[in-house]
């Protein structure tokens, strides 16, 4: 496959009053043409900024961001605008992703206006009504003239994939689209998301603390486990949930709680050293999830950063004892 | 069915339409009824000052020996220093103060929407000039400041008073209508307009501005309480040309025929004091209903 | 004798157009000791029964119609016939709430010390010695450092601390009555994980009787020993977790269990509930779930099923076609999906 869109050492900081902050920590990640991949980690973790830094919205302060090849901040004019509606997001909150003072056919036919898919009023209704139709908004008559309040949830939420949709986009980062959502109607919302990949090539990059959720929107795909800035792990969803390589990925799957009172009372859980997150502003030496992790060898992993290294299976950790017992080699070689 | 949504509308739809908006507008009106009472007042005062002068008749000679003569049937506020017709005077004296009040409130806060907007939205340098510049204009005493420009240029015509206070008031607007925009600026749906590359001017006339209507109007309104106020006060000063009569010259006329000291003149200094107050205390409580008006959620829906 | 029993409890909110049925004929029963969950989407009523049972509604609701019998010592008496001072002791000593903390349940410019001094103070405990210890004692119950969490302000804790006081805050008077609102969510997964295995360790260690509302079905498996599983304001289904999970008889239950996807095991056949909850102003006639139910016939929209008894004990469902539903859940059939809405 090749990427469509890459995020190549990618890193952010930001600058506040106590100290800079590392959102994000040189970060590689490919995605190729209709890939629905998921990006998990707990809050802290960067995914967040690392879903604002794939559409633009945010300036990489380290490290490129690539589009078909090409680097996307040093691009300008019809290039650069290409990129920006080629990547669009859709928010988790569907009450304010929505202008509160507009129609459903306002918000959908501005964009169709103003990048010329439609010149009439006739036209703009409907090139609507056929995206309404596609998010499963039926019949698209009941809803375009609806203001948001008017809409549940999740019908915001496919109004905002709607709206997404009006620029062609290549790749959709729905950064916890179907967090704040009722539950009985989030796989719904990810159906048709699948749907979106499968159908029309969409790359869909799903950013989520739920790995449940995760693991059923990427069963197909891949997922990438995010850790105070840094990407920890990355692999098929199977093979992550089934044998989770890094010691942080193994103790999200065993702590989860699951919809089913026998496996979930007998589930064995990965104990932690700390229950302590390091505050961002003071990051650990070495490896920042050493202080928690079970795993820790004094000597490497305070000291050396591991990298993201492939293992066996087409899969990738970063973890200087994953790595060795996977590959058969030492941290002190690969670094 | 939904090419009915796209038809033009015929001339009785749109009367239709007119219709029931306002009728819906007065039903939410009639829920709040400080904001009701304030929009009568205003329809009322409205009327009296530009509908009325073309059905009356202006009543300009002086009746030396009707002097402060107390209400009656021929003068129901009694008359004044020169025997004139105290109602009358107050029937034609809304209509400058009125004009210039709303003028003057147009161009405060057309200025104060423009700029502040842009120095949100842009940012940087820009945004630094025009906070620097406003932040002089705020600090600078505007009474004392309108006495001495209105001293020096003497303004004749009411278009340039007006646009005189207009000039003087715009700084506090846009302090918060830029603090506004600034919030604004981080919604979700604005951040969803600018990936849609809708451009700048989308973005603030029609994602940011109409969340903002409420906000406007009712700065709107207080800008014309403030000019208002300017307004009378320089004339009763008597820094401004005196000619012809409003409510703000028949008080300058008042103090200064000391009709203060007749007690039979009492309605010649009340009348515009009142026509004054009550026009402040309608445009104010009506400004309390407006939020509720603007809200979409509240309008027509289902 | 169970320490809280509800019988026939309804609540509406009065708004102009009209009173809204936020909560209709509920009945159950707590043992002492028993956790129940109370499971229901946005609509469901299920925060609006937990804030009745302390009757902490805010102003506009108006419980219509109903008992909440709670006994102690052998001493039964109805929470609604309390005045302001039985409520005052009967609220955080017998009965005690647990806010979700992600929604600003701190008043966010006095320290945690003074929120335990405040609400120590509410309830009588004058001693500021006393109080300190006992803030000493909860921290460490919640396994928090005192000293450090004590002096702080609100905003300076993670999620996960700010649940831990504020279990801590319910604690203080050793109630026999824990409610929790929506004790997880917006929690991270191992942040959630340390709360769930807190809440079990305290319920094993001072015994009190829990009762959490959620829309996470995972906790209930985690946690309680029965469920209610609430729609537009109805228990629609009452059972023990077992045979909630693993045979449930209500429509919704089933759609609701299938709506969740798992981590581990199986992927299973996982499915959306059709449409969205009903406008609880308009509600229509019959049972309120039949226009997204995939076995709904002409007779669910007759009338509103009562909650009858199913096939195993202690389990209530409020459907008629529920041998219907044992049957296909029972066989290896398709679980119907229902068509779109009728």
């Amino acid at each position: 496959m090749t990427a469509l869109i890459e995020l190549d050492h990618v890193s952010r900081t930001f600058t506040t009053p106590d100290g800079v902050i590392t959102a994000v920590d040189s970060v590689s990640l490919a995605f190729g043409q209709g890939e629905a991949m998921c990006l998990v980690g707990e809050s802290g973790c960067g995914k967040t900024t690392t879903g604002r830094l794939l559409t633009g919205l945010l300036r990489p302060t380290g490290g490129r961001l690539l589009y078909e090849g090409k680097d996307v901040w040093l691009t300008k004019g019809a290039d650069l605008a290409r990129f920006r509606r080629a990547v669009q997001l859709v928010h988790q909150d569907p009450y304010a992703s929505l202008n509160p003072t507009r129609t459903v056919f306002q918000t959908l036919s501005a964009p169709l206006f103003r990048h010329k898919k439609a010149s009439s009023q006739r036209q703009a209704l409907a090139a609507v009504t056929e995206l309404l139709q596609r998010v499963d908004l039926s019949p698209p008559e009941n809803f375009i003239a609806k203001y948001p309040h008017q809409l549940s949830g999740g019908q915001r939420q496919r109004v905002a994939i709607a709206r997404a949709l009006t620029v062609d986009p290549k790749v959709i980062v729905a950064d916890e689209a179907v967090s704040m959502v009722d539950v009985s109607i989030r796989i719904s919302l990810l159906n048709l998301l699948l749907a979106l990949a499968k159908e029309f090539g969409v790359t869909i990059v799903l950013i989520t603390h739920d790995l449940a959720v995760a693991r059923y929107f990427a069963r197909r795909g891949r997922i990438g486990v995010m850790y105070l800035g840094r990407m920890v792990e990355l692999a098929d969803t199977e093979a992550l949930v089934t044998d989770p390589a890094h010691p942080y990925s193994a103790a999200l799957i065993a702590a989860i709680p699951e919809a089913d009172p026998d496996i979930t009372r007998s589930k064995k859980r990965v104990e932690l050293r700390s229950a302590e997150i390091p505050s961002l502003l003071s990051l650990p030496p070495g490896c920042t999830f050493h202080p928690r992790c079970p795993l820790a060898e004094a000597g490497i992993c305070d000291v050396l950063v591991p990298e993201l290294l492939p293992i066996p299976g087409a899969r990738e950790v970063a973890c200087h004892v994953a790595v060795r017992e996977r590959t058969g080699q030492s941290a002190a070689v690969t670094a | 069915m939904t090419t009915a949504i796209l038809a033009r509308p015929t001339v009785g739809q749109r009367l239709l339409g007119l219709w029931l908006a306002s009728a819906g507008f007065l039903r939410l009106l009639s829920r709040r009824p400080v904001g009701l009472a304030g929009f009568i007042g205003i329809v009322f005062f409205l009327l009296l000052a530009f509908v009325a002068p073309l059905f009356v008749p202006f009543q300009n000679d002086p009746s030396l020996a009707d002097i402060y003569q107390t209400p009656s049937a021929a003068h129901p506020l009694g008359t004044d220093f020169q025997g004139k017709d105290v109602l009358n005077q107050i029937v034609f004296g809304g209509r400058d103060i009125l004009t210039v009040a709303i003028l003057a409130a147009l161009v405060s806060t057309v200025i104060a929407i423009t700029f502040g907007s842009v120095a949100a939205v842009v940012g940087g340098r820009l945004d630094s000039a025009i906070l620097a510049i406003t932040d002089v204009v705020l600090t600078l005493p505007k009474l004392i400041l309108l006495i001495a420009v209105a001293a020096i240029l003497r303004p004749t015509g009411f278009v340039f008073l007006a646009i005189l206070l207009g000039l003087l008031q715009w700084s506090s607007l846009l302090r918060q209508i830029r603090a506004q925009v600034l919030s604004l600026k981080e919604r979700d749906y604005v951040e969803a307009a600018r990936s849609l590359d809708l451009g700048i001017v989308h973005i603030v006339f029609r994602e940011i501005l109409p969340t903002m209507r409420s906000y406007i109007a009712i700065h709107f309104i207080f800008a014309m309480t403030e000019a208002m106020y300017a307004q009378v006060f320089i004339v009763i000063l008597g820094l401004v040309p005196v000619s012809g009569s409003n409510w703000g010259i028949m008080l300058y006329f008042a103090q200064g025929q000391g009709a203060l000291y007749f007690r039979d003149s009492i309605w010649y200094i009340l009348s515009p004091i009142l026509a004054i107050s009550l026009v402040q205390l309608s445009l104010v409580s009506f400004a309390s209903a407006l939020e509720d008006i603007f809200n979409p959620r509240l309008r027509g829906s289902a | 004798m169970p320490v809280l029993s509800v019988r026939d409890l309804s609540i509406d909110y009065i708004t102009r157009k009209g009173p809204v049925h936020a909560v209709r004929d509920v009945s159950f029963e707590l043992e002492k000791s028993e956790t129940l969950a109370i499971i229901g989407e946005s609509g469901s009523g299920k925060t609006t029964l937990a804030v009745g049972l302390i009757r902490l509604s805010p102003r506009g609701t108006k419980v219509t119609s109903g008992e909440i019998l709670y006994t102690k010592n052998g001493l039964t008496t109805d929470v609604r016939t309390f005045d302001d001072d039985d409520l005052r002791e009967y609220r955080w000593a017998e009965a005690a709430m647990v806010f979700q903390a992600a929604l600003n349940s701190f008043n966010p410019v006095i320290t945690i010390w003074e929120q335990f001094l405040d609400t120590a103070r509410a309830h009588g405990m004058k001693d500021r010695q006393k109080v300190r210890d006992r803030a000493d004692e909860l921290l460490d119950l919640v396994h928090l450092d005192a000293k450090r969490v004590l002096p702080a302000f609100p905003h300076e804790l993670s999620g996960g601390m700010k649940q831990r006081v504020l279990i801590a805050l319910a604690l203080m008077l050793e109630p026999q009555l824990v409610i929790l609102d929506e004790p997880t969510t917006a929690l991270d997964i191992l942040t959630q994980r340390s709360i769930i295995d807190l809440l079990r360790q305290l319920r094993e260690k001072l015994g009190f009787s829990m009762i959490f509302i959620s829309h996470d079905l995972s906790i209930a498996a985690e946690l309680a020993d029965r469920m209610i599983t609430m729609y537009a304001g109805r228990v629609v289904e009452e059972a023990s977790v077992a045979d909630m999970f693993y045979r449930p008889r209500h429509p919704y239950s089933v759609g609701l269990l299938r709506a969740v996807p798992r981590v581990s095991g199986a992927l299973g056949s996982v499915a959306s509930i059709p449409g969205s909850p009903p406008d609880l102003m308009r509600l229509p006639v019959g049972c309120s779930y039949a226009p997204r139910c995939p076995f709904a016939i002409e007779a669910c929209r007759a009338a509103d099923p009562p909650l009858v008894p199913v096939d195993t004990p202690r389990h209530q469902a409020a459907c008629i076609r529920w041998k219907h539903v044992a049957e296909v859940l029972g066989s290896d059939a398709e679980i119907p999906v229902a068509e779109k809405l009728a």
